[in-house]
């Protein structure tokens, strides 16, 4: 467990002292290693249910605790599926002098780790730290391309990120003040609702809905994620805003027990962010920003969890994060070769652009796939555990916000496909991409395709320590 | 007669909502980091109150982590001057409206700065 935090953090240093060709190796170490050190934890999770370690030795009511259940592991896979490729990917797409991409490195491995420590955490004060972790990483990426739209885009982030976690301290302070303890389980175990924990939770739902990006708190995420360079809006839009999300999961069905119409609340929120998404994408120019609104979007089904709320809900909703977030890093990292070849992503100057980037129309086409939760991609599992859940409970909203978000999601990128599949023969040859551009983005796409044949296993792998055992 | 605790609190909710109310109505940059320096201290002016059992004991816990938010803020904050700092530099404005670029050329880079590429 703590090797997929450790490891990131020790790469990070050493990014500074190494050349171009050994920083390469340095990448497939770290991910391979990562990935073997998720792999473990899964094995065990499986075999033996929720893990607990505590660091140090201290244990919980003095030290700070790290578990792994079902629930962190769906953002512990994400991260080792989405990184490895992304960075193989960023040491090919950085065209900027050395010494920038000497700050570049450090940043990204921090980010990793941070995304790897915020889901292991069973500390809500820790769960503070790790987020600050990730801002200030995350933000400083977000400006490695310079200009003024990404220094305001960044500027805007960070403003909103520190007002989320100041939020959510404030409701952290709120239940230490009304229960005496930081940790998790302890916490769930004393939870009473009582008025300070009520305001303490609120504040730290508003804290988190900040953080991932939740309408009506999305506006931050547009300007910076379309302004990032390709692989950290990959990284962004996947992994980090999904942090959010979990913790949201964590607090509101593991440590708290809010009432049903706090619940409906969120699921309406989400219903709103999947509609007004989907709207402004369709609206939108350029294809960064058509694919951020996207993430906005997307991120509205993972809410319908809350008014849900049982064993279904919950592995769709997982598998549904898995296969957007699979997805959208294929988007991004396709958005950033257009890019690289045009110099511009408006969407109606893309004739040709399929018969000049094979590779990468064909990972939009498949990511489109997902993306509108078509079978037999993860995100069609997903959607499909989330109409059953919606409809065992007789909730017909849902339905209707799973459906309509579908069409409309269809609406938004075949628009894309359709631009680029207009042939323009008048295109002049350029020359080929390096082989990490052009096939980095296929193989997240097909990954999401793909990882739904194992979508049995992946089920069983994510339930572990629910709170809805033993209810259907 | 209210307890010291429910006075402290009070204390902090006030400042929180008046960190929260600058942030949201400032345009200028300087005034929004401020604004969440205020809202910050507003949160730990709370904490240190909580660390108090009674006047001869106190609870260390509320203090690490205040320290440990302290720690936090002034990185953020320091990185938030520079971003504005950066910004000034490239569009000449401190604010996050995109119309009020003031043209580049009437200004002279600055002794000892380096112009952004």
């Amino acid at each position: 467990m703590v090797i997929a935090i450790v490891l990131p953090l020790l790469a990070a240093p050493l990014c500074l002292f190494m050349s171009r060709r050994v920083l390469f190796g340095l990448h497939l170490l770290v991910s391979l290693l990562s990935a073997l050190a998720v792999g473990v934890l899964m094995r065990e999770v499986m075999a033996a249910g929720p893990l607990r370690y505590a660091v140090g030795g201290w244990g919980a009511p003095l030290g700070i605790d790290l578990q792994v259940d079902g629930l962190s592991l769906a953002p512990l896979l994400l991260t080792a599926l989405v990184m490895p490729p992304v960075s193989l990917y960023a040491h090919d797409y950085l065209t900027q002098p050395a010494e920038q991409q000497l700050c570049f490195w450090p940043l990204w491995y921090l980010l990793w780790s941070g995304l790897n420590a915020s889901v292991l955490t069973a500390d809500i004060f820790n769960v503070y730290v790790t987020l600050e972790v990730l801002t200030l990483a995350a933000v400083p990426l977000v400006v490695v391309a310079g200009g003024a739209e990404a220094l305001r885009g960044a500027i805007r982030y960070l403003l909103f990120a520190l007002l989320g976690s100041l939020t959510y301290l404030l409701g952290v302070a709120l239940l230490f003040a009304a229960h005496g303890t930081l940790d998790m389980v302890a916490l769930a175990g004393v939870w009473a609702d009582d008025l300070p924990s009520a305001v303490g939770l609120a504040l730290i739902s508003v804290g988190l809905l900040a953080k991932g990006a939740i309408f009506p708190l999305h506006i931050w995420l547009p300007p910076a994620h379309a302004a990032a360079p390709a692989p950290v809006s990959a990284v962004l839009s996947a992994l980090v805003v999904k942090v959010g999300f979990y913790l949201l999961a964590r607090l509101w069905l593991w440590v708290a027990e809010p009432g049903a119409q706090a619940a409906l609340l969120l699921g309406l929120l989400g219903a709103g962010a999947v509609f007004y998404g989907s709207l402004q994408a369709l609206r939108q120019g350029r294809l960064k920003l058509i694919i951020a609104y996207s993430t906005v979007a997307q991120l509205g089904y993972l809410l319908l969890l809350f008014p849900l709320a049982s064993a279904t809900a919950l592995s769709g909703s997982l598998l549904q994060l898995i296969g957007h977030g699979l997805a959208k890093a294929a988007l991004f990292l396709a958005a950033g070769n257009v890019l690289h070849v045009l110099g511009h992503d408006r969407v109606r100057d893309f004739a040709g652009l399929g018969r000049r980037l094979p590779t990468t129309w064909m990972a939009v086409g498949v990511a489109t796939i997902s993306l509108t939760g078509l079978p037999p991609s993860v995100a069609f599992l997903g959607k499909w555990q989330l109409l059953e859940a919606a409809v065992d409970q007789g909730q017909w909203w849902c339905v209707v916000v799973l459906v309509g978000g579908g069409l409309l999601a269809a609406g938004y990128l075949f628009r894309i496909l359709a631009h680029a599949f207009v042939d323009d023969p008048a295109y002049p040859d350029a020359h080929p991409l390096p082989w990490t551009l052009a096939w980095m983005p296929l193989a997240l796409a097909l990954l999401a395709l793909l990882m739904s044949f194992l979508g049995a296993p992946l089920e069983r792998l994510l339930l572990p320590g629910n709170p809805f055992a033993g209810t259907p | 007669m209210i307890s010291q605790l429910a006075l402290y609190g009070l204390a902090s909710a006030a400042l929180f909502s008046l960190g929260l109310y600058g942030l949201l109505v400032h345009a200028h940059l300087l005034r929004k980091i401020l604004a969440v320096n205020v809202m910050g201290n507003a949160v730990f002016l709370f904490l240190v109150a909580l660390g108090r059992v009674s006047p001869e004991r106190i609870n260390p816990i509320p203090h690490a982590m205040v320290l440990t938010g302290i720690v936090i803020t002034v990185s953020a904050t320091a990185f938030a001057l520079a971003l504005a700092r950066r910004l000034h530099r490239e569009v000449g404005a401190v604010d996050l409206d995109a119309h009020t670029q003031r043209s580049r050329v009437l200004r002279e880079p600055t002794r000892g700065e380096s112009r952004a590429p």
